[in-house]
């Protein structure tokens, strides 16, 4: 690692002082977390693509799965990514313009909150049609899959809205910094998650 | 429908009624069990409120953050649970003994034994074992001050204690699971097993796995960011590779549980079907993923072990360690063939052959590593100044028990002979074998040879020389003759056996297990002895065995800070090549203010939340759930709005102390070699032999 980048990822720069030199553990154990949780999802991506097949009679992809809603969750999530990269831009490089990077971030959160109104409108029709979790070893996968996205989706709204209180009541100190960088990283990773579960479950699913 | 407060817990749910409702033995013991937690956590705040150690506890332990602390108390819990757990090992095979035709306790209540016993054993004695001493040893070996992270050391700790309060609370109210420590469904579902037994073991391995993730997290972060200048990896103690191979494999294995346990319970609580029998659920998967946590597991708590001796063969031989690049390489190989080779546990699961001998060889293939750590250990001796102290026994006993334990595990590598042997006594004999000789052996010589570091005096070492001797007996009677039973076709977890054959066996292991407690109470006499004569064992200065890394360059019991001025690292081995450059215990050029964190309780209050969570989880008493896991997000984001989470030390602060330090060494008479266990050893070594 250079100077100028302490950790992989966005690097708030040299110009942002402690908070750049304090970023380093902290992020790079971050990282570490992220691959830990990764294996999390890798594990359930394994379990759903080995349980594909035990739809038990039960309904199955074709009959379940809405691709317009998910087709207008995935735009969600992806806009919220570039966003949140809107919010870590104005972070790094217009520290002054605090409002920006609050409107940012708000932009984020809701963006979010629209995606879990779709996703939970999607499980209720799926359970209206039968799609319970309770009726097949698939769809208990699937509901555990992107389940434990929606509830880690659910966590990093918390946490915007505490980030959201602390940048009202520290301002832009060095931790709010470090912990708006893990926020990005933890947003961006969940996105990339999602790509997985768009292209695996749902696209797999119907084609 | 259950009580809205109560939950599933009702008065019969107490381990206790069913011996007033139906005496017997094995109801005794069921209750008598109980009846034992009960009156030493009852003894234990006697104790605390008698001497008014409260306030001592409090200040000094519980909301202490700092990594010493932190790891002593990790290895006291992984004692506290070592005697719970080699009680249950002496229960079981007293039961055997007595099993033709019959026993004195029900199968169930045997299987509840082998089952906590597998539990304690692998989660809460050997990773509590590793992480405290690696938490005490690995800061200090690299020259840091703490842990990267040390509230979430605390957290971890409080998370870990959870789990294990959570196993002794079963003791006492309902009843553990019965399907083994691997807890495989369907039978651990809840048309099997309806009762809560197998939700107390999913929420002490769910609690537990996120706590020892976490310190994965904080082991590897800290190795790799906070050592100390010079300090480059292939300079590193052979000890504090191990721990960052560990560390890796913990980020990477504890996962896999995390997930199958949290699968299990959404099978019996919310009626999903991962591992059901009907519906499409299948069972297997559950074996793939438990074991792709369950192998690594394995080499998880032998590798640190690994780095005990290598740290104690090079000091006890007074010789660099021979091969240390080699070793390196070992240890990172080892870490990653570990990987490759779960399927060994389930040969019989019905795959291809092909698919069997692929893991097959990739299962022998880790005995090329671990034999190139043996010759070297073995090597690091040769021509070396030897001494014959406690840790160095363990390390023949190593040697000896863990090659046979070893050339087991490659007999039944081969899938072939696998289904031969495969869920017999053999097994059991095999993975004692290893565990015990090899995790078990180098935690205790770890934790003789870092004791007078950690409390600044020696433990007796006649009594740990003869406990280390029972340790070995014991283990050989207790574990050898189960290959035998093994072989001769002894399924393991039996309660009963009808074929007479068996007996004579069974009473040998029955003497071993004897010794082994004989051994057990040998330590407790040895602690005894050690803290009674503690003036004489004193070794201040806190080199009592002509160390070679840095550890031993401090005080005895090492400062909060560790070390008043940050090393600079030249060499390998770095301590030792001061001493023989005969300028060790030199004042730093310059002194800074550090940064120390504070105190918290906030590892406390997430022990508590967690404890409650999992009890209102296993009794479904939901209320109480609810409250848990509020209260452990809740003390998450007060914590992160906490601005007075640090405090500086002075450079003054630390250049006095430090100075005073000094002084007494100065005034100290430095031992030789030969008189490194008389009273005369104060902890500063003479440099006799230079290599």
């Amino acid at each position: 690692m250079t100077i100028e980048n302490l950790h992989p990822g966005l690097n708030l720069g040299a110009a942002h002082g402690e908070a750049h030199t304090r970023s380093e553990p902290v992020i790079f154990g971050f990282w570490v977390f992220l691959m830990s949780d990764l294996i999390l999802f890798g594990i359930l991506f394994a379990t759903y693509v080995a349980m594909s097949n035990g739809t038990a009679g039960g309904p199955g992809p074709q009959e379940l799965f809405n691709l317009t809603s998910i087709a207008i969750q995935t735009g969600l999530l992806l806009l919220s990514s570039l966003t949140f990269g809107f919010a870590s831009l104005t972070l790094k490089h217009d520290e002054g313009r605090r409002r920006h990077l609050l409107i940012w971030l708000i932009i984020t959160a809701a963006l979010a909150v629209a995606f879990l109104g779709f996703e939970a409108s999607d499980f209720h029709s799926m359970m209206q049609k039968g799609g319970v979790p309770s009726r097949s070893g698939w769809l208990s996968a699937y509901y555990a899959l992107v389940g434990l996205h929606g509830i880690h989706i659910i966590i990093g709204l918390l946490w915007m809205a505490v980030m959201l209180a602390q940048i009202s009541v520290f301002g832009l100190s060095y931790q709010v910094k470090v912990r708006l960088l893990m926020l990005g990283l933890y947003w961006h990773f969940l996105d990339l998650v999602w790509v997985g579960i768009f292209s695996i479950v749902f696209l797999a699913g119907v084609a | 429908m259950n009580d809205p407060i109560f939950g599933r817990l009702e008065w019969s749910s107490f381990s206790v009624h069913e011996f007033i409702v139906d005496p017997s033995i094995n109801s005794a013991v069921v209750a008598g069990a109980g009846m034992m937690v009960v009156i030493g956590g009852i003894a234990l705040l006697w104790v605390l409120s008698h001497y008014r150690l409260w306030g001592k506890l409090w200040s000094d332990w519980l909301t202490s953050v700092d990594h010493k602390k932190i790891g002593i108390m990790y290895i006291v819990l992984a004692l506290v649970m070592m005697t719970r757990g080699v009680i249950e090992g002496v229960v079981m095979r007293a039961h055997q003994a007595t099993a033709l035709g019959g026993g004195f306790l029900s199968a169930d209540h045997f299987a509840q034994l082998f089952s906590t016993h597998g539990t304690i054993m692998i989660l809460f004695v050997a990773m509590p074992l590793l992480i405290g001493l690696i938490n005490y040893v690995v800061p200090l070996q690299i020259g840091a001050r703490d842990m990267i992270f040390p509230v979430m050391n605390q957290v971890s700790l409080g998370l870990t204690t959870a789990a294990a309060a959570l196993i002794m609370i079963s003791l006492v109210i309902g009843r553990f699971e019965t399907g083994g420590w691997s807890a495989y469904p369907p039978y651990t579902g809840s048309v099997f097993s309806p009762d809560v037994g197998p939700d107390y073991w999913i929420w002490a391995i769910v609690i537990s796995g996120i706590g020892t993730t976490l310190t994965g997290i904080n082991f590897a972060v800290t190795i790799y960011k906070s050592r100390a200048p010079g300090m480059h990896f292939m300079r590193m103690p052979l000890f504090t590779w191990t721990a960052l191979c560990t560390a890796i494999m913990i980020v990477y294995a504890m996962p896999p549980l995390t997930v199958s346990s949290l699968m299990l319970a959404l099978d019996r609580y919310l009626d999903f079907h991962f591992f059901t029998n009907d519906l499409g659920g299948n069972m297997m998967n559950y074996a793939n993923i438990f074991w792709m946590f369950g192998h690594p597991e394995v080499h998880i708590v032998v590798l640190p072990a690994y780095g005990v001796f290598s740290e104690i063969s090079a000091t006890y031989s007074a010789k660099r360690l021979y091969g240390y690049r080699s070793l390196v390489i070992a240890t990172m190989a080892i870490a990653i063939i570990s990987f490759t080779v779960w399927l060994h546990h389930v040969f019989t699961m019905g795959q291809s052959a092909s698919v069997n001998i692929a893991f097959g060889i990739a299962t022998m293939v880790i005995a090329v590593p671990t034999g190139v750590k043996v010759y070297d250990w073995m090597a690091t001796l040769y021509r070396g100044r030897v001494r014959i102290t406690a840790p160095m026994i363990y390390l023949i006993g190593f040697f000896i028990l863990f090659m046979a334990g070893g050339l087991t595990g490659m007999i039944l590598a081969n899938p072939t002979v696998d289904f031969q042997v495969h869920n017999s006594l053999f097994l059991v004999a095999h993975f004692h074998n290893v565990l015990i000789p090899g995790t078990l052996f180098g935690m205790l010589a770890g934790i003789h040879y870092w004791f007078p570091k950690a409390f600044g005096f020696r433990l007796a070492e006649h009594l740990a020389r003869r406990a280390a001797w029972l340790w070995i007996i014991g283990f050989c009677f207790a574990f050898l003759p189960l290959y035998w039973l093994g072989l001769l076709g002894m399924p393991r977890r039996s309660a009963s056996f009808t074929d007479p054959t068996f007996l004579p066996w069974m009473i040998l292991a029955l003497v071993g297990a004897f010794t082994i407690l004989g051994a057990l109470v040998t330590m407790v006499q040895m602690g005894w002895v050690s803290i009674r004569d503690r003036d004489q064992l004193a070794v201040p200065v806190g080199d009592p065995w002509d160390g070679r890394t840095l550890e031993w360059s401090v005080a005895a019991p090492p400062s909060e800070w560790n070390f008043a001025a940050t090393p600079d690292v030249h060499s390998i081995d770095a301590f030792a090549v001061e001493k023989a450059s005969g300028r060790p215990y030199q004042p730093a050029l310059q002194y800074e203010d550090i940064e120390m964190a504070n105190p918290t309780a906030m590892g406390l209050v997430v022990c508590v939340a967690a404890t409650l969570m999992g009890f209102g989880l296993v009794w479904q008493i939901w209320w109480l759930a609810i409250l848990g896991i509020l209260a452990i997000a809740t003390s998450v984001i007060v914590r992160s709005f906490r601005t007075d989470t640090k405090r500086i030390i002075s450079a003054s602060e630390l250049k006095q102390a430090h100075g005073n330090w000094l002084d007494r060494v100065a005034n100290t008479p430095a031992v030789t070699r030969d008189e490194e266990i008389s009273f005369r050893n104060r902890g500063r070594s003479a440099v006799d032999v230079v290599r």
